[in-house]
């Protein structure tokens, strides 16, 4: 078919085509340019988290006391080791993609294979660590007292530890009844009710007088204020309306529920990007195994795939710093 | 493309695995620092934060231009490309930071000496 070639003359020429001043492939620029503006999403939210926590600076949660679990370790404080333990899971799984992506360039298939398959498990194993994470962040550990301002007033003893609802509210027989599907116009079930209403603490707390209650507000120190026992039993009984144990979307145990709503979005949102990783990475995996890159020459999918599988490992270097650690 | 990338190609596992142990080491550092919290670094104040923060904060960047330069090899890349990708987001990113920051910071400030109560 010689007359669908056009000749142009300026074959070989600069602006003749075919030209790649970058030097980087059609599909490894896009891949960049994606990360890039994904990179700039998530920016995005990390600072509109900064600016909240710049308006609500003297009464944002502190993270050490925040995350304090490890698994199978109940009743240890351990902030931080957890979370860390997650970023080495994440970066040595991004230390097994580019070790794929190397073995591509060698056109090494079983490497190849061998190193995607630790990135996936890598990954599965990170994304189950999150879901462990939030689970106990919504648990919550001691439970709070929420007030009319929606503010939290957690419970200490006189040496300062923490003490739970549980320990000290008193159990009070009453009328409330969680609503069931069965008896209702209207065939859905009501809200959980919360474990102690705010009579039972706030009888509890008149009658054990080594409790004091602390508020969310931060002292010069950076640490929580911490109320005398008149004070406490002044606000308890004055501005106190309910009971939190845990944390979702509306109010959180541990301090303001901005928190709680920046926490889950972006680390659910992180979250999210390991999926789906992980599912491109199953799919990269499987072409490998049945030879597509082989045949074609060149592994530079896994590259490509390697290039978002790093960026996710970016970002939670990012997360990790201004949640856990700032 | 294989056959461009393949003449430094002797010592890129070597590479990989130097930039793990910096990774890990820095890691491991800012766990430490987070858990021990040191008094003089959080009692001194740099330009309006605690200079542990600032230490987090270029620890951070540290370990990003490790991922990227090594493990995302910008490294390798042209100029034109890297540059297209750092500065682009260096430059909005900081913009983006610097306005949202200074108005929560004034949005503090109203909240904490305007005439109205927020917490009633």
């Amino acid at each position: 078919m010689e007359a669908t070639v056009v000749r142009t003359g300026t074959e070989g020429k600069t602006w003749g085509g075919g030209n790649e001043p970058l030097k980087a492939s059609y599909g490894k620029m896009m891949m960049w340019f994606f990360i890039l503006s994904d990179a700039l999403t998530f920016s995005g939210f990390l600072a509109a988290y900064g600016f909240s926590r710049f308006k609500f600076i003297d009464d944002w949660p502190i993270a050490d006391e925040v995350f304090t679990h490890f698994p199978f370790l109940h009743g240890v404080e351990a902030p931080m080791y957890y979370v860390a333990l997650m970023t080495f899971i994440l970066i040595f799984s991004s230390v097994t993609m580019v070790l794929a992506v190397d073995a591509g360039h060698h056109m090494k298939k079983s490497k190849v294979t061998l190193y995607m398959f630790l990135t996936i498990i890598g990954g599965i194993v990170f994304v189950g660590s999150q879901a462990w994470e939030w689970a106990t962040f919504i648990r919550g550990d001691y439970g709070a007292v929420t007030t009319k301002g929606g503010n939290i007033l957690q419970f200490i003893n006189t040496e300062g530890e923490r003490v739970a609802l549980g320990d000290f509210a008193i159990p009070m027989e009453g009328d409330r009844v969680e609503h069931d599907r069965s008896n209702g116009i209207w065939f859905d079930t009501s809200e959980e009710l919360p474990s102690y209403t705010i009579e039972e603490v706030k009888a509890g707390f008149a009658a054990n007088d080594d409790i004091l209650i602390r508020t969310q507000q931060l002292n010069e120190d950076r640490q929580k204020t911490i109320l005398s026992r008149e004070e406490s039993l002044n606000i308890l009984n004055s501005q106190g309306v309910g009971t939190v144990e845990g944390a979702n979307l509306v109010e959180n145990e541990y301090g303001h529920p901005l928190f709680a709503d920046f926490f889950f979005f972006i680390t659910g949102f992180h979250g999210f990007h390991v999926f789906s990783g992980i599912v491109i990475n199953i799919i990269i995996f499987f072409n490998v195994v049945i030879g597509t890159y082989e045949r074609r020459g060149s592994y530079e999918m896994v590259e490509k795939v390697g290039l978002y599988w790093h960026f996710v490992d970016l970002v939670w270097v990012f997360v990790f710093t201004f949640f856990y650690l700032v | 493309m294989a056959h461009d990338t393949t003449q430094h190609h002797g010592s890129a596992t070597k590479r990989i695995w130097t930039v793990f142990g910096i990774l890990s080491v820095v890691t491991i550092i800012e766990v430490a620092l987070g858990i021990i919290k040191p008094e003089f670094l959080t009692d001194t104040y740099l330009l309006g934060m605690k200079l542990l923060n600032w230490i987090f904060i270029i620890l951070t960047i540290y370990k990003a231009y490790y991922i990227a330069w090594a493990f995302m090899h910008l490294e390798g890349e042209t100029k034109g490309l890297r540059r297209a990708i750092v500065w682009t987001s260096i430059f909005l990113i900081s913009y983006l930071i610097f306005i949202l920051l200074t108005e929560g910071g004034y949005i503090y400030d109203v909240y904490k000496n305007g005439h109205v109560a927020w917490d009633f």
